[in-house]
This record gives structure tokens, C-alpha cells and sequence, in this order.
């Protein structure tokens, strides 16, 4: 049985959408079997960011509305074996998506593959609420920026209380994704520190992604960071995320970090 | 950005105005139902008339491309079905 993880944050342009394709292929890289769903209807973007997006058929709308087998609509990645995507509709309303065709698109999928990464709507309208509602976990991708961070608390209120998890008297597991985080500024005092967005949120951190020119190269060539530059700084910050939500522990480390010598030596990390 | 990443890498940018120029040029014909869409329903919808469709015999693929896009429509068809139409 799979493991569903919701992407989520509340707030729009933090990067559920490529962290989920990073991660997703991070995972799929690992050799797992992974299907990233695009819960966004009506403006789909994960087709694009995974550069499917000349090749979508069918999407989830019509798996829901039963104009198309679940195994006609996922695409498979042309670079993973094992890693697969099921588009959003691009036309229809969000109305298209019901509860019920929900649940039962992901009994399927967590039968199928290992890993079933829900890529959230921004908001808490129903796009968001159903893509989050059969998760097992929760990945809340929060900017170092005032309104991000309060949009992800209002997120975590929902984990915990709109889900079939919450429902059933459950623990949400959840955890922050860090994205677009930029450490000399952080250090100069112009930007949020992950401790502080730690303490604010007071949930545990799965990784942090620096600020990268190698974030809009991913998404302007079509393909997850992961893949696109495996061996760029946010790349290496999501293969670790994913590592980590796979359940190994590592030790979390400031990424891209512009050090000198001195720093090298006395490589300082963060909880 | 230093001379020698300049060769090495190749620019992303006009990749993503030539993927984003593609994809829109389909999208805003006749709101989101391109051609290709049609002609996949119209198929779909002749062979379903003479036989018996089943969901999971019909294989359907698509891309679009610049200047063309391939349809491919692969349809398992039962002997007998084939028998009675003739």
C-alpha cells in the first residue's frame, strides 16, 4: 500500500508545484514507484513543469466522471521508468472533482504505486481541501516571508482538522519544506531564519531549498530540478527532503551556502 | 556567470518561450478543445458505432508539436465484432 503525501501551503507562487515534480522524481529516481497528481483544475501547471505537457490526454476530471480508465490518463515520464503523472483538467470548474471520485481514484492509485504525491491547489477552497483529505502525510512549502508563513499555519489548522486522518482521530504527520531561502540574507537580518519560521510553526523541518537560478532552469526546459541538474544546490536539497520523508534521518544543512574557509571548518547547521 | 558556464550550458529561456508559445497556440483554440482533441473524440466516437468499446483495449496518445501533432489511437478490435460488421 502506498503512501500519500499532500504538497500544500496556503499561499500561491511558494513552489508546491515544483517541489512536488522535484520530489516526486527524487523518489522515483530512488527506483520507487510514484505518481504525482495535479489537483489544480482549471489551472494545471504540473504538465508543464514536468514538461508532459504536450502529451496530456485525459486528466483526473475525467477518471472522476468515468470518460477514462485511471491507466489512460497517467503519463509516464519520459526520462523514469517509475515515475508517473495525472493531469489536472484544464476546462472544467472545480465542481468536477467530488469526494467520492476522489477516494476512489486514490484507493487505486495507493494499490499501484509507492508513492502518491498530491500537488495542492493554492487556497483552502475544495481543490486544496480534497487534495489533502486521504493523505498519510503532509509536506507544507512555506517561504521565509511573513505572508507564507501565516497562509502555512492556517494550512496546518486545516491538516488537522479537515482530513480523513483528523477525522479519524489520527496525528497528521506534517512537515515544512523551507523554499527559496536565501542564508546570507537570513544571516544579514533581511530575511526570515528557519529558526524562526521553526518556532513559528513549530513543526518539524524536511528540508530547505535555497534560492536558485536552477529552480526557473528546471521549470523553463520542463523537467523536475532533480533531474534537470541533479547535482545543483536545490537539487541536492530535495533528494535529501525525500530521503528524509522515505524516513531516514540526516542531519539538515543550509544548502548553497556561500562560505569561506573558516565556515567549511566550522560548518554550522541548523536544527 | 562566468564565460565557460556560458558554453556549457545551454540557455533555458528560448526553450521555455518555444514550449509555452506551443502549448498556448492549442490552448486558446476554441477553449482548450484543439483539433486533436476533436478528432480523438470523433474517432472514438465512429469506432464505438460498429463496435463494442472497451475502456481498457483503447490506448490513446497524443503530442503536440510546433508544426504537427500525432494522434495515435490504437484500438484492440474482438474477432467477432469484425465478423458481424462484415
Amino acid at each position: 500500500m502506498g503512501k500519500v503525501i499532500v504538497v500544500t501551503s496556503g499561499k500561491g507562487g511558494v513552489g508546491k508545484t515544483t517541489s512536488s515534480a522535484a520530489l516526486g522524481a527524487a523518489l522515483a529516481q530512488r527506483g520507487e514507484k510514484v505518481v504525482v497528481v495535479d489537483f489544480d483544475v482549471g489551472l494545471r501547471n504540473l504538465d508543464l513543469v514536468m514538461g508532459a505537457e504536450r502529451r496530456v490526454v485525459y486528466d483526473l476530471v475525467n477518471v472522476i466522471q468515468g470518460e477514462a480508465k485511471l491507466t489512460q490518463a497517467l503519463i509516464r515520464d519520459k526520462r523514469l521508468e517509475t515515475l508517473f503523472l495525472l493531469p489536472a483538467s484544464q476546462t472544467r470548474d472545480k465542481d468536477a472533482l467530488t469526494p467520492e471520485g476522489v477516494e476512489l481514484v486514490m484507493a487505486e492509485l495507493k494499490r499501484v504505486f509507492d508513492w502518491v504525491i498530491c500537488d495542492s491547489p493554492a487556497g483552502i477552497e475544495r481543490g486544496a481541501t480534497l487534495a489533502m483529505r486521504h493523505a498519510d502525510m503532509a509536506v507544507v512549502v512555506t517561504n521565509p516571508e511573513v505572508s507564507s508563513v501565516r497562509d502555512s499555519d492556517r494550512i496546518i489548522g486545516l491538516l488537522d482538522s479537515k482530513t480523513l486522518k483528523a477525522e479519524r482521530g489520527e496525528r497528521m504527520e506534517k512537515h515544512l519544506l523551507l523554499t527559496r531561502y536565501d542564508p546570507n540574507r537570513a544571516e544579514r537580518g533581511d530575511m526570515l531564519k528557519v529558526e524562526d519560521v521553526l518556532e513559528i510553526l513549530s513543526i518539524p523541518l524536511i528540508g530547505i531549498i535555497p534560492e536558485s537560478m536552477d529552480v526557473l532552469r528546471a521549470s523553463n526546459i520542463g523537467a523536475p530540478v532533480t533531474l534537470a541538474d541533479a547535482r545543483s544546490a536545490p537539487a541536492m536539497a530535495y533528494f535529501d527532503a525525500a530521503r528524509r520523508l522515505a524516513g531516514e534521518v540526516l542531519p539538515i544543512t543550509i544548502p548553497g551556502e556561500k562560505r569561506g574557509l573558516f565556515g567549511k571548518i566550522f560548518g554550522r547547521r541548523a536544527a | 556567470m562566468s564565460i565557460f558556464q556560458l558554453f556549457r550550458k545551454q540557455r533555458s529561456a528560448p526553450m521555455a518561450r518555444e514550449r509555452l508559445q506551443v502549448l498556448l497556440a492549442h490552448e486558446r483554440s476554441s477553449t482548450g478543445a484543439d483539433l486533436v482533441s476533436i478528432l480523438r473524440e470523433e474517432i472514438l466516437a465512429a469506432i464505438a458505432k460498429h463496435v463494442q468499446l472497451d475502456n481498457d483495449k483503447v490506448q490513446v496518445k497524443m503530442d503536440r508539436d510546433e508544426h504537427v501533432s500525432i494522434l495515435e489511437i490504437d484500438v484492440e478490435i474482438p474477432l467477432d465484432a469484425a465478423m458481424r460488421a462484415a
